[in-house]
């Protein structure tokens, strides 16, 4: 995994709901702690753009999708279980940095 | 309430509980254990909008894909494939076997799809099925009913009329005692139990509406069925009914001096109740009901629970029943259902629908009783009840047999559906032993707006059909069979001797006239003779005495006197 690979992810997200804020700074707490530059966070929200979550089988938020690297993945919810939300993701957990998540 | 406030489901039966079908613009939860039908009950309610009312629907599937869903109504006859995407819209909520869950999570994503999708649509029916696969995966109860409000807020606000199905196990309590997602029921305007119980082995389906806001519903648990058009919920009759049409109109029992014990036969669209012990030749009646119906060029459907079709139709041609000519045709449709093991209510169904698929004007159960069999009990009085009431509606003449037990009891006390009473004409068979025989007599026991025959009559079958005798009473006692016959033979002997004894006397008679005839002319030959020698022996004085006073003239003129002067005085 040293190969500096670019993760893209979408973030689908309800207006200002408490779970889709959450789910917001947990995952920019993980990139920081561990992805430093290597991250591209895009933020839709359903409402905003029903078409898109539509087209995408959206149908909880928040929903993560990390389109690349490969292998493409889905996590729904608050991402508050950092380890499991590291592992699904497969970023390294470098342990050092780790912050404390809400 | 306006009647425009009702969304109809299409569901026979359930727009009459609900008089006129679910809330408009509500949301109706549909509960219910596994294979209870809550997902054929939405569908058949989103199906119907969108075929009757032009308005289209949306079906989210949190348990099944879509296409297994399309995949498992094609029983149905609803071809959903050609109504899909414009009319009906199959959305997936599954949760895919990849999908991770961190932390909570809302449902505000498939409504705000729901919402631009029902715009686009214009969708006015929405069917949420399995909402507590979803519910499930949220981490409490707190965000369960959270998501709960959520989507009943969005529900109302969107304005379509919305179905959410949910399992609930009957009766299955969690361990607080708190039925999973009771909420639920509170929240929503109308809420409908579906269940699904096993009564000695046979499935029973009972439809109940637990609430409904603003109008007035059935109470009661209603029995249904699912066919191939959907739900089949029977309802009690509406106590006002007008407008049934009423006809005087006979038919044929089939069997001629039954029709003059009847005044003429059977109304036509009444109920024929036939009973009897077994044996007592009640199919043979049915049977020639149906002959006599098919005779007349009439639809007819005979359902056989005791034996085969062929069988039935062998056994009918050895008393001249024949069938098999009917069945060619066309005109009867046999169906023979001997091991059918069902709720009642599920062979009504398929009765009403097999008859209605042959048009029938005539339909004949032999024996109903079978309604009754194991684990139906319960139902059966209600099934036999509407069977009566729609062929009454449907104009269907109706004749049923139906078995008694107990060949001990000879008191008429009813039968096991009490059919009896709800029947029109009702006609008794049974047996009498008498001297060593066992003869069979028919009996009218009721026959509503008709006069009938208080009598007894014996029953007689032979290969050149089936006849009705009258019996004879002596004594006090009913003669039948052999005794019958001997009466009769007796009766005829009688009849003979007094016809012979009749003619001797007359032929006496005759003799002693003829006799009588030939003195008299041989009297009137001798009396004629003697009143020639009368008139002839007046001849002969009167000669004389011309001829002296000729003598006494020639004298005188040779004399040379003078005339005779004639002195009459």
């Amino acid at each position: 995994m040293n190969r500096r690979n670019k993760f893209k992810f979408q973030l689908y997200t309800a207006e200002e709901t408490q779970n889709s804020s959450l789910a917001f700074s947990n995952l920019l707490a993980i990139c920081k702690a561990h992805l430093a530059d290597r991250y591209e966070i895009e933020v839709i929200d359903v409402f905003r753009q029903p078409q898109r979550a539509l087209a995408h089988g959206i149908r909880m938020t928040p929903t993560l999708v990390k389109l690349t690297p490969y292998p493409q993945r889905t996590i729904v919810g608050t991402l508050k279980q950092t380890t499991r939300v590291l592992a699904a993701l497969g970023i390294e957990n470098s342990g050092a940095q780790s912050l404390p998540l809400v | 309430m306006v009647a425009s406030a009702k969304a109809p489901t299409g569901i026979f039966g359930f727009d009459e509980i609900t008089r006129g079908g679910l809330p408009h613009g509500r949301t109706t939860l549909v509960t219910g254990g596994a294979g209870c039908g809550k997902t054929i009950f939405a569908m058949q309610f989103l199906v119907h909008g969108v075929r009757q009312c032009k308005e289209p629907g949306i079906f989210v599937a949190f348990e099944e894909s879509p296409q297994r869903i399309i995949a498992n109504f094609k029983t149905f006859g609803w071809q959903l494939e050609t109504l899909i995407p414009k009319m009906l819209f199959f959305m997936d909520a599954q949760l895919t076997t990849d999908f991770l869950q961190a932390g909570d999570f809302d449902l505000s994503g498939m409504l705000a799809s729901l919402g631009s999708l029902a715009k686009t649509m214009r969708a006015r029916r929405i069917v949420l099925d399995a909402l507590d696969v979803i519910l499930a995966h949220l981490p409490d109860a707190v965000s369960r009913r959270r998501e709960v409000y959520r989507i009943h807020d969005w529900l109302l606000s969107s304005g379509l009329t919305g179905v959410i199905t949910a399992k609930s196990a009957s009766d299955d309590k969690d361990i607080h005692g708190v039925q999973p997602f009771g909420f639920v029921q509170f929240m929503v305007d109308c809420a409908v139990e579906l269940n699904h119980r096993m009564i000695y082995g046979v499935s029973q389906r009972n439809l109940r509406v637990q609430k409904y806001r603003g109008s007035s519903f059935d109470e009661n648990e209603s029995p249904f069925v699912i066919s191939k058009d959907g739900f089949d919920v029977s309802t009690a009759r509406p106590l006002v009914r007008t407008g049934m049409p009423v006809t005087t109109e006979r038919v044929s029992s089939g069997v001629t001096r039954l029709d003059t014990m009847l005044g003429g036969g059977y109304y036509r669209a009444s109920s024929v109740l036939i009973t009897g012990f077994p044996g007592t030749a009640k199919t043979t009646l049915c049977g020639a009901f149906a002959d006599a119906a098919c005779q007349r060029g009439e639809r007819t459907v005979y359902v056989s629970f005791d034996s085969d079709g062929p069988e039935v139709v062998r056994n009918l041609s050895s008393v001249a029943i024949r069938l098999d000519r009917h069945m060619k045709s066309g005109l009867l449709c046999m169906i023979s259902a001997r091991t059918i093991i069902g709720s009642s209510e599920t062979l009504l169904v398929r009765i009403k629908a097999l008859a209605k698929e042959h048009n029938a004007r005539c339909l004949v159960i032999d024996p109903v009783s079978t309604l009754s069999k194991s684990g139906n009990e319960v139902t059966a009085h209600g099934v036999a009840e509407r069977l009566l009431d729609w062929c009454k509606t449907d104009g269907i003449t109706l004749l049923c047999s139906s078995l008694l037990d107990d060949a001990s009891n000879q008191q008429y006390t009813g039968t096991p559906l009490q059919i009896s009473t709800l029947s029109d004409t009702w006609i008794h068979l049974n047996y009498l032993a008498q001297s060593g025989e066992r003869n069979r007599g028919i009996s009218i026991m009721k026959s509503r707006g008709t006069a009938h025959s208080n009598q007894v009559r014996e029953l007689l079958l032979s290969d050149s059909g089936i006849h009705v005798a009258d019996i004879y009473t002596l004594g006090g006692e009913v003669l039948m069979g052999t005794l019958r016959w001997e009466k009769e033979a007796a009766l005829r002997a009688a009849t003979e001797l007094a016809e012979a004894e009749g003619a001797i006397k007359r032929l006496r008679l005759e003799t002693e006239e003829a006799e009588i005839n030939v003195r008299l002319q041989s009297l009137q030959r001798e009396l004629r003779a003697k009143q020639a020698e009368v008139s002839l022996a007046i001849q002969a004085i009167e000669n004389r005495r011309s001829e002296s006073s000729l003598d006494l003239a020639r004298v005188q003129q040779l004399r040379g006197a003078d005339p005779i002067v004639e002195d009459n005085k």
